[in-house]
């Protein structure tokens, strides 16, 4: 019984639903039964098809008629589509891990605060967005040495890797990750910024964090460094492709650090690394729930 | 000339001035300015941070004056000009564009890099919703072909935006660049066509002269060219152009004069000029608000600030990226210390 997997199934088959199936398909802890979308046409849901993955063509409605399909449910569609589908599936009794900038439950930042009695129980948690995942750590790295007043973040994605849910949120970006870098990271203030870039060959995601704290952070330059170090290689653990761009640039109270993210080129090719930030943050948080709801399941 | 529309001056003294100033207008210099252009006569006066709506930050410059007193300030001052703000989806949100109409912004520009169009569709709606004289505005447009930027303004169009706007950001535009570009736009859509120059090959006023022939009816200018880069087309020397030219328009020439010489040139704190760095940022294609950075961070680096602007080209950054400067600077400077 130990090694039953937990089922589970992706509703959203953008870029970021069709990266997440390729990572699930990998899970020894969730079986992915299904992919849930709106458009028949839809890449993603004929690739799941293909991998001997459930498609379902008609929204929200066919989980509902099937509600054994799944304990854990996966939204990668838009904030909007998951305001309408958190109460369902609540209903239904699955847990969402939201990928979408909705924020209904709280955010959950693996490398940061994901602790296996902080997330049992809760029945919907939020991955905040790609720069989230991307920067949240470093804030909180350096937050962890020095009072940090303000951060803020400019993440740069290609075109490509944008599909048009991220492109219809990109207000919804701005306002979940800078309320993340507060309530994550430790910033006292915070600002995001998003920049989407059509360059060929296309870039890979990049992300510059500039910091204000509240003492000098030059006066503790070894430690806020090796903090950095420190957090670098615990996001590597899940995104290998995890770097820092250019050299971490600390002057008085103020902090740069840039970091680009190489993908694993699982859907998209590797510059989509924006995509890997995510949805590997969302399968190490899935892992986590599956493990305990196993525990309940075989002490039942 | 055929085009009988009446030609709306959109002055940019008080934004993309703002990079030019890094950000650094005091209400007073803000109020003065605003005066001083609405007596002049144009017709909207679009006052933010550079960036727009949400600019102010460590990435770009922090403003000195908050948003609020910045757009108040200007339409306070302004007695018959409208007052614009300009946004960036990314930046700026619908939430500032809200608290913007509300201090009394009746224009907005909803500016995307020039392939990505689709970003401004909530905040066009938002804005036509709001009853807003609202624009969209196709940045860096050297950075597509003409059928290209169609197919984005187009877009624009679709979601209501009443004027688009050929944005040459970089100031990259050859004449023949922005005639093919103004002649598709005038010939496919049905919205107003806007022109928005930089002077950094020295054609500002001469790219808005084509816009103007092929049938743009809004320019963007500001007193003495104040602008990012080498500056944008200065509102005087258009007027002078086009009263020449005898296209007719209701700025008053004098005045314009007057307020760049006496007032807009001594509050500038690096001459708007074109210059080997301005004239690069033409030449290469960057845009105009990465000539203070670049130049902050060949001193500090040690290295030719036009190698870091050649650079930056190369990797096809676009409006909003300045953080990719140290990154390049660094590396030039290492690549100097091993040969």
């Amino acid at each position: 019984m130990s090694n039953q997997k937990i089922k589970c199934a992706i509703i959203g088959s953008g870029n970021i639903g069709t990266d997440l199936m390729y990572k699930l398909l990998g899970s020894d802890k969730l079986e992915l039964t299904a992919m849930v979308g709106i458009d028949k046409n839809s890449k993603g849901l004929a690739l799941a098809k293909q991998y001997g993955v459930k498609p379902i063509y008609n929204g929200i409605d066919g989980l509902v008629a099937d509600p054994e399909l799944a304990e854990i449910i996966f939204e990668a569609t838009s904030a909007k589509a998951h305001g309408n589908n958190a109460p369902i599936l609540k209903d239904l009794g699955m847990k969402a891990i939201d990928l979408t900038p909705a924020a209904i439950g709280p955010f959950v930042v693996p490398s940061v605060n994901l602790k296996k009695d902080r997330i049992v129980g809760l029945d919907n948690v939020n991955m905040v967005t790609c720069g989230g995942q991307a920067t949240i750590p470093i804030v909180k790295a350096i937050s962890d040495v020095v009072k940090v007043d303000y951060a803020e973040i400019v993440a740069s994605i290609s075109s490509k890797s944008a599909g048009p849910g991220t492109r219809q949120n990109i207000d919804e970006f701005t306002v979940t990750t800078a309320k993340a870098l507060q309530e994550v990271g430790g910033a006292k203030e915070s600002k995001a910024i998003i920049t989407l870039n059509p360059a060929e060959p296309p870039i890979l995601m990049r992300n510059t964090i500039h910091v204000k704290t509240a003492q000098s952070a030059e006066d503790h330059r070894e430690e806020v460094l090796s903090s950095l170090d420190d957090i670098l290689k615990t996001v590597q653990r899940y995104v290998k492709g995890y770097r820092f761009k250019a050299d971490p640039v600390i002057k008085g109270n103020v902090v740069t650090v840039s970091v680009e993210v190489e993908g694993n080129g699982d859907f998209l090719p590797k510059y989509a690394g924006n995509l890997d930030i995510i949805t590997s943050a969302a399968l190490e948080t899935g892992e986590v729930m599956a493990e305990h709801l196993r525990k309940e399941e075989t002490a039942q | 000339m055929s085009n009988h529309r009446k030609i709306v001056f959109n002055d940019v003294t008080l934004r993309d001035g703002m990079h030019a100033i890094s950000h650094q207008y005091t209400k007073e210099q803000i109020a003065e300015l605003t005066k001083l252009i609405d007596e002049s006569g144009v017709d909207i006066i679009e006052a933010t941070h550079g960036d727009g709506l949400g600019g102010s930050s460590i990435q770009y410059g922090f403003s000195k004056e908050s948003e609020e007193d910045i757009i108040t300030t200007a339409v306070k001052n302004a007695k018959r000009a409208k007052i614009g703000v300009l946004l960036l989806p990314g930046i700026g949100t619908i939430d500032h564009l809200k608290r913007a109409r509300e201090w009394g912004a009746a224009v907005v520009r909803v500016a995307t890099h020039c392939s990505e169009a689709d970003v401004s569709e909530q905040h066009i709606k938002k804005a036509v919703d709001m009853g807003m004289d609202t624009v969209g505005f196709l940045m860096m447009s050297h950075r597509s072909t003409p059928e290209e930027l169609l197919e984005e303004a187009k877009k624009m169009e679709y979601y209501g935006a009443g004027t688009i706007y050929v944005v040459d950001s970089a100031g990259a535009l050859t004449m023949d660049d922005t005639r093919r570009r103004i002649a598709l736009f005038k010939e496919n859509l049905s919205t107003d066509i806007g022109f928005h120059g930089h002077n950094n090959l020295s054609l500002g006023v001469a790219n808005s002269i084509v816009a103007l022939e092929e049938g743009a009816s809004r320019i963007d200018t500001s007193l003495a060219g104040m602008g990012a880069g080498a500056g944008n087309t200065a509102t005087e020397q258009l007027i002078a152009v086009m009263n020449k030219m005898e296209i007719p328009h209701i700025v008053d020439l004098y005045k314009a004069m007057d307020a760049a010489e006496n007032v807009m040139k001594p509050m500038m704190n690096r001459p708007v000029q074109i210059d080997r760095l301005s004239l690069t940022l033409g030449y290469t294609g960057v845009y105009s608000s990465f000539l203070l950075f670049a130049e902050r961070a060949g001193k500090e680096y040690g290295v030719d600030p036009r190698d870091i602007l050649t650079k930056i080209s190369e990797m096809g950054a676009v409006g909003g990226q300045e953080d990719w400067i140290i990154g390049v600077a660094q590396d030039l400077a290492k690549e100097k210390k091993y040969v």
